[in-house]
């Protein structure tokens, strides 16, 4: 495709979970600094999808996958692979907010604490200042950063947990539809954060909204029932789709 | 920069995961060295030679009296093993109606202030300390009773049994309440939808469906009030004797070992049917608190179709 | 028509009360007990009582020996109890696969641990700690009476084996309560297992955690039976200093005051006042852990 290199990218991939197959044979280049989306009807499978990216899928008991996920050429599902390494590289932004019951400033320094060389007290503040600029959030909290973040608003708790990814500087951001607990306007805001973000960083979005998938991002992977039926620059899936199905989806025929 | 884990880069985690687990192991190798060492310390009675010439497996099931302080010394275990269980009998014939009933109220007709008082005024009660109930019932409780009946003797079963059952009251209200409260509520539902009053839906409909943790509730009573001691140590007379008539004094199973331990000559015959007797708490305890879990445990698996 | 349902109105109302009264019972016992352990004992309780030691064969003077041995004894006992029965929550929530038969072995014998009569935990403490630890410890070192005999030490680990259930079932509770959105926000974070356990877990659990130990001091005290062999004395002319020293507390001091007592007229009052400081401690190490319980699921009610 007609984007810089191609970091990340799924082959062949499967996963089980027990006897049941949840996803079954994908196979696509997630281009790099772009903003990708997984649309689909629920149940499709695109959350898992978006979880095998990080490995998060290992919570659950009973999964298992087979083929390839690469990231810059080295398959993650490895043996001998370090899994704590990987979810540093590839960052996660949940449904619902999920701050920890702790101070913003901390929830912030929470990923670069956990390191292994945790930096010195200014360093972290800078750390700490630039992730809450760059998830534009910084004006609104920057009197508050020792209170709770629990007392934030869910769109700014998000928006915070968008902070707190991005403080472990990650190359990839995994957002499992970070705006579907939140208002129209937290929505928006979100939104026009995602656009921006794609500058620095390779972000795959889940969501089940359609027009948010036009809005915010270049391609767009349509999944049912476990497959990946077509994947593409969104403009042409949204206007032109080459398969039937995407078009009775987007069309709002079901989902 | 490579996934590739580093060596030892995990070492302190692994290290204190191991910790964790072998600690959490802990549990089963006290449960194994209880039932070792009690078996242990009853074990002569079966084998030692020297100790069966005192006291053999036979003579703890011979006659009707226990007197190991004698110069004819007899252990019959008839006259404890009856006194364990007349008192636990009344003490449950008291405590079951009255924890069921408060379980039931409070979880079908109790408003939610209401639920939200008694829930811990029965954790207070759980909170007495089983020798201030011993106290009570000694002090206070067993005159009184003596005067309004006019019993002949003050300490006797029954008063043992009711100040046992004060003490049994919240474990059986705490596992029944449960029991009843994850009955789901569309049953409650769909039984007032089909006309049933509220008395109707709850003893026809969710106290059936409740049962088997209800049960397990009047087990697990049970088997607290055969293995609770210093109620009846303080509050049943204190005397082996073997009668079936509750007014008498009686002596249990417990209250036996805790008398009589300290004063025992280690090593004797006296001291190793002592631990027998444990040995016969222990064993019948585990097959009763067993038993009420796997009700339990049924109970949750059939309300919820699977395990917790 | 009307009639007959009226009267079936009154009668299930009627049932409904009958199982009202039964509360009404449990609150009546309450009331009763705590009415007379504070009528009967409050003459007793002094400034002195509390501070000085048993005098005249113990027919005068204070209780401070027992309160001292008991806030001694509850002390050994929580160093040996917390750690490990928070541990074992932590691996039977947070690391252990629920299917697993090694799972299912501890769940158990927790289960069955918190069945054993308390008595049986004083033979069992008898047989093990005074026996065959301190009998071995004594025999290795070449002298006798140190280890192989009753002591606060042997009293304390008895105590905190028959406790350890409530501290693990307490931690337990606590770690549920925690949503696995916050397990799950960490490891994506790069946390590894055991930092988002310690960091992230383990602070949120420790309300309940504490509640727990509230609950473990409190039954701890009041408890008799465990320690009657394993450590405790009738009466001792002096403080003990060690953990190797036999030690008197309140539970069984009352225990002794009533039933052991020559002069039964004289040791009442010493007793109904030892009641009343046993039951106001357990009463209110119950009522902190209530308001803590209740704190936290408030909390969490309203999404903290």
């Amino acid at each position: 495709m007609q984007t810089g290199t191609d970091r990340l990218e799924i082959k062949g991939f499967n996963l089980y979970y027990h006897r049941t197959k949840a996803l079954e044979d994908i196979s696509m280049t997630i281009p790099e600094k772009r903003v990708t989306a997984i649309i689909g009807p629920s149940g499709c499978g695109k959350s898992t999808l978006l979880r095998s990216i990080n490995r998060m899928n290992e919570m659950i008991d009973g999964v298992k996958v087979e083929g390839q996920i690469l990231l810059d050429g080295e398959d993650i599902y490895q043996k001998d692979i370090d899994v704590v390494e990987l979810r540093r590289k590839v960052g996660m932004v949940f449904q619902r907010p999920n701050p920890f019951p702790k101070s913003i400033f901390e929830n912030v320094a929470f990923g670069v604490r956990m390191g292994d060389n945790v930096p010195a007290k200014e360093k972290l503040e800078e750390v700490v200042e630039r992730s809450l600029k760059e998830a534009a959030i910084w004006d609104e909290v920057k009197d508050r950063l020792h209170r709770s973040a629990m007392e934030l608003s869910g769109g700014q708790q998000q928006r915070v947990c968008i902070a707190r990814a991005l403080a472990v500087e990650p190359e990839v951001i995994l957002m499992d539809e970070p705006a579907s607990a939140l208002d129209p306007i937290a929505t928006a805001k979100i939104e026009e954060l995602i656009f921006r973000l794609k500058e620095k960083y390779t972000i795959v979005i889940v969501t089940h909204n359609m027009q948010q998938a036009a809005r915010v991002s270049g391609f767009t992977a349509f999944l049912m029932l476990g497959k990946l039926v077509e994947f593409g620059p969104t403009e042409k899936m949204m206007t032109n789709p080459a398969s039937k199905l995407t078009e009775e989806y987007i069309t709002g025929r079901f989902g | 920069m490579s996934l590739k884990k580093r060596r030892f880069k995990y070492l302190g985690e692994s290290l204190i995961e191991g910790n964790i687990k072998i600690t959490a192991t802990f549990a089963i190798v006290v449960v194994f060295l209880i039932f070792i060492f009690i078996m242990r310390e009853s074990l002569p009675i079966f084998f030692n030679g020297e100790v069966r010439q005192e006291i053999t497996f036979g003579k703890l099931f011979k006659g009707t009296a226990w007197q190991p302080v004698s110069d004819n010394p007899r252990f019959s275990l008839w006259p404890i093993i009856l006194g364990s269980l007349k008192v636990t009998l009344i003490a449950l014939f008291f405590a079951v109606p009255v924890a069921i009933g408060a379980a039931l109220y409070s979880s079908e007709f109790a408003g939610r202030r209401l639920k939200e008082f008694i829930k811990p005024a029965v954790e207070l009660l759980a909170g007495i300390p089983s020798v201030v109930l011993g106290f009570f019932a000694l002090m206070v409780m067993a005159s009184f009773l003596k005067n309004i009946f006019g019993w002949e003797i003050r300490l006797n079963a029954v008063n043992a049994g009711i100040a046992l059952g004060f003490a049994v009251i919240p474990s059986i209200y705490s596992l029944a309440e449960d029991a009843i409260n994850a009955v789901p509520r569309s049953f409650r539902e769909a039984a007032l939808g089909l006309g049933a009053s509220p008395w109707q839906t709850a003893v026809k409909v969710v106290l059936p469906a409740a049962l088997p943790g209800v049960s397990a509730a009047v087990l697990f009573g049970m088997g607290r009030a055969v293995g609770e001691t210093m109620v009846v140590l303080m509050a049943a007379g204190n005397a082996p004797l073997f009668s079936f008539n509750p007014l008498n004094s009686t002596r249990t199973m417990t209250a036996t070992i805790a008398a009589e331990l300290g004063e025992v000559v280690f090593g004797s015959g006296h001291y190793h049917a002592l631990f027998f007797i444990g040995l016969v708490l222990f064993l019948v305890t585990f097959v009763i608190n067993m038993t009420s879990w796997a009700l339990f445990d049924g109970l949750m698996s059939k309300l919820y179709g699977s395990k917790k | 028509m009307t009639n007959k349902m009226n009267l079936r109105n009154i009668k299930d109302k009627l049932k409904i009360g009958l199982t009202g009264s039964a509360v009404l019972l449990i609150l009546a016992i309450l009331t009763i007990i705590l009415g007379t352990v504070i009528i009967g004992g409050y003459k007793s309780i002094s400034w002195e009582f509390l501070t000085q030691a048993p005098t005249e064969g113990m027919t005068k003077g204070g209780i401070f020996p027992a309160i001292f041995g008991m806030v001694f004894s509850l002390l050994l006992m929580l160093i040996a109890v917390v750690p490990v029965g928070v541990a074992t929550a932590v691996y039977l929530h947070e690391y252990a696969q629920p299917g697993f038969i090694l799972t299912k072995l501890i769940r158990g014998a927790v289960n069955n641990l918190a069945g054993v009569p308390s008595i049986v935990f004083g033979l069992f403490g008898l047989g093990f700690f005074i026996q065959f630890i301190g009998g071995g410890l004594d025999r290795s070192l070449g002298q006798a009476g140190l280890f192989g005999q009753p002591c606060i030490l042997w009293a304390s680990l008895t105590l905190a084996l028959m406790n350890l259930p409530m501290i693990i079932v307490a931690t337990e509770e606590a770690l549920r309560a925690i949503p696995q959105a916050e397990r799950a926000g960490a490891l994506a974070l790069g946390a590894t297992k055991w930092q988002s356990i310690r960091h992230v877990v383990l602070p949120q659990a420790i309300p309940g955690i504490l509640t727990g130990v509230v609950l473990v001091i409190s039954r701890g005290a009041g408890e008799v039976a465990p320690i009657m062999f394993t450590g405790a004395a009738y009466y001792l002319p002096y403080l003990p200093k060690l953990p190797t020293e036999q030690f008197m507390t309140l539970g069984y001091h009352i225990f002794v005051m009533t039933t052991q007592s020559p002069d039964i007229d004289a040791t009442v009052p010493i007793a109904m006042g030892a009641t009343l400081v046993l039951l106001a401690l357990t009463f209110s190490l119950n009522i902190i852990a209530i308001i803590i319980r209740s704190r936290t699921r408030s909390q969490l009610r309203k999404g903290r």
